[in-house]
């Protein structure tokens, strides 16, 4: 579904990503975990071109994103992507958010999109939420309802950078379940976080990354109870 | 005493000249907030652009309206280029006051608008624009949903300010006869000398339009302030 190979990001002189090989599969739920500056946000928005990477490739669903003749808007198309911190369009009521770009981009009707969107905030628990303006939800509610936009898109696959990163702790267990849910429906997905809990219960696979490198990757099992890395030993005693 | 009740009576003589004016200002100003406000749009998003072909010249664009005085614009395009075709083709060229007037204006307000759109586009948080790219829209239609909604909400209070600017700055064309409120209020002090009375009510009549403006700013922007209220 995704292969990244040889990838690598520098901000002026600034080596961000140095050299990253990995091959995601369908339906995989991928949790990236690391210390800050350690490049794991700067590799997901590569994957959907957020960032330019400076070299190397990343293919998905088989066509080359970093290939300047394909459209990257076709390729994000299918690529859902949630925000830190939300990123909703304050100007629109949370149903707006979600019809907007199925409208604009898929070209359906208002009605099929109305109809799709209140699918999503029900399905992510928000359906009494639907005319209301972004400033009036918690953030709990708020990235919900971002999820429910991306997935609005139906996209193949679901990039989450830090999503619950800026959320009061008692609004994190709600967002998590809303992600266990998509996890348990088969979405691919790729998952910045700090939340170890979620790694470990939900995903298939943990990427350690250090200093622009994966260095170390496994099964939760393996990563949480077996790291063999030192500098992954070192990071989740600081964290566990 | 007595001068008063002739003052009073100047103004009462004078008012409905000035009110002739002034609807005349207030319709070369429209005309040329609109064209403004065109000009500005695509020199702001020319500005912001990556390609050269389209940021250079709105730069310079900018630069030289708002580096030169409004004053020495329209002397310029007003005896100043019909000037220039003439010493080259021979022919007389004349612009008539009220187009060059508009044209003028349009052209200076566009500057300054562009400088206010510019703003207001870059005051809107990067994760917007990254928000809706994510979702597949493209460059433009991010910017025409997402990214100018929440910008020109923001430029409202500037844009009425440069609107305000703007109609009490066309009292300039009065150099190249344009009959707007300023210029009424001359030609009435020609002939009667009262230049206390007619100027003092060229001011109020001035006034007036820029305190209702500065109202009507104040009222959309409350408008338009709904998404942003808790309720």
């Amino acid at each position: 579904m995704i292969v990244v190979n040889n990838l690598y990001k520098s901000f002026g002189s600034l080596q961000v990503l140095k050299g990253i090989n990995e091959h995601i599969k369908p339906q995989e739920v991928v949790c990236v975990i690391g210390p800050s500056g350690s490049g794991k946000s700067t590799f997901l928005r590569c994957l959907n071109l957020l960032e330019t990477p400076t070299s190397g490739e990343i293919i998905i669903d088989g066509k080359s994103i970093t290939d300047p003749k394909n459209d990257i808007n076709k390729i994000r198309e299918e690529v859902g992507m949630v925000f830190q911190r939300f990123n909703l369009f304050p100007h629109m009521t949370a149903l707006e958010n979600i019809t907007l770009a199925p409208m604009k981009v898929r070209g359906l009707s208002k009605e099929e999109a109305v109809e799709r969107a209140k699918e999503l905030l029900a399905k992510v628990g928000l359906t009494d939420k639907a005319d209301v303006y972004p400033d009036s939800l918690s953030g709990g509610q708020q990235q919900r309802v971002a999820i429910a936009r991306a997935l609005a898109m139906r996209p193949k696959i679901m990039l989450f950078d830090e999503p619950t990163s800026a959320l009061d702790p008692e609004m994190v267990g709600e967002v998590l379940a809303v992600m266990k849910d998509l996890a348990r429906e088969g979405m691919t997905m790729v998952v910045v976080t700090h939340e170890m809990g979620f790694a470990r219960e939900v995903g298939d696979r943990v990427l350690f990354m250090d200093e622009g490198l994966i260095v170390e990757q496994g099964t939760p099992a393996e990563i949480f109870n077996n790291a063999q890395n030192e500098r992954t030993k070192a990071f989740l005693s600081k964290i566990l | 005493m007595e001068v008063l009740q002739s003052y009073l009576g100047h103004l009462i003589k004078v008012l409905p000249q000035l009110l002739t004016g002034a609807v005349l200002t207030v319709k070369i100003t429209s005309l040329s907030v609109f064209f403004g406000i065109l000009i500005g749009l695509i020199m702001a998003l020319g500005k912001l652009s990556k390609n050269p072909l389209l940021k250079i010249p709105a730069v310079i664009y900018v630069d030289f309206i708002r580096g030169t005085p409004l004053f020495v614009q329209i002397l310029l395009f007003y005896y100043g280029i019909p000037g220039l075709i003439l010493s080259i083709t021979g022919e007389t060229f004349k612009i008539e006051p009220m187009l060059a007037a508009v044209v003028v204006c349009s052209i200076n307000s566009g500057a300054y608008v562009a400088e206010i759109f510019r703003a207001g586009i870059q005051s809107i948080e990067r994760g917007q624009m990254e928000a809706a790219r994510s979702l597949g829209m493209t460059h433009n239609q991010a910017m025409r949903y997402v990214i100018l909604p929440q910008a020109f909400k923001r430029i409202v209070p500037p844009l009425g300010n440069e609107f305000i600017v703007l109609l009490k700055d066309t009292s300039l064309l009065a150099v190249i006869g344009v009959e707007e409120l300023t210029r009424k209020g001359q030609l009435y002090v020609a002939s009667t000398f009262a230049s206390f009375p007619t100027y003092i009510g060229v001011a109020l009549v001035y006034l007036v339009m820029t305190l209702t403006i500065s109202r009507l700013v104040n009222w959309t922007e409350r408008r338009l302030g709904v998404s942003d209220r808790r309720e």
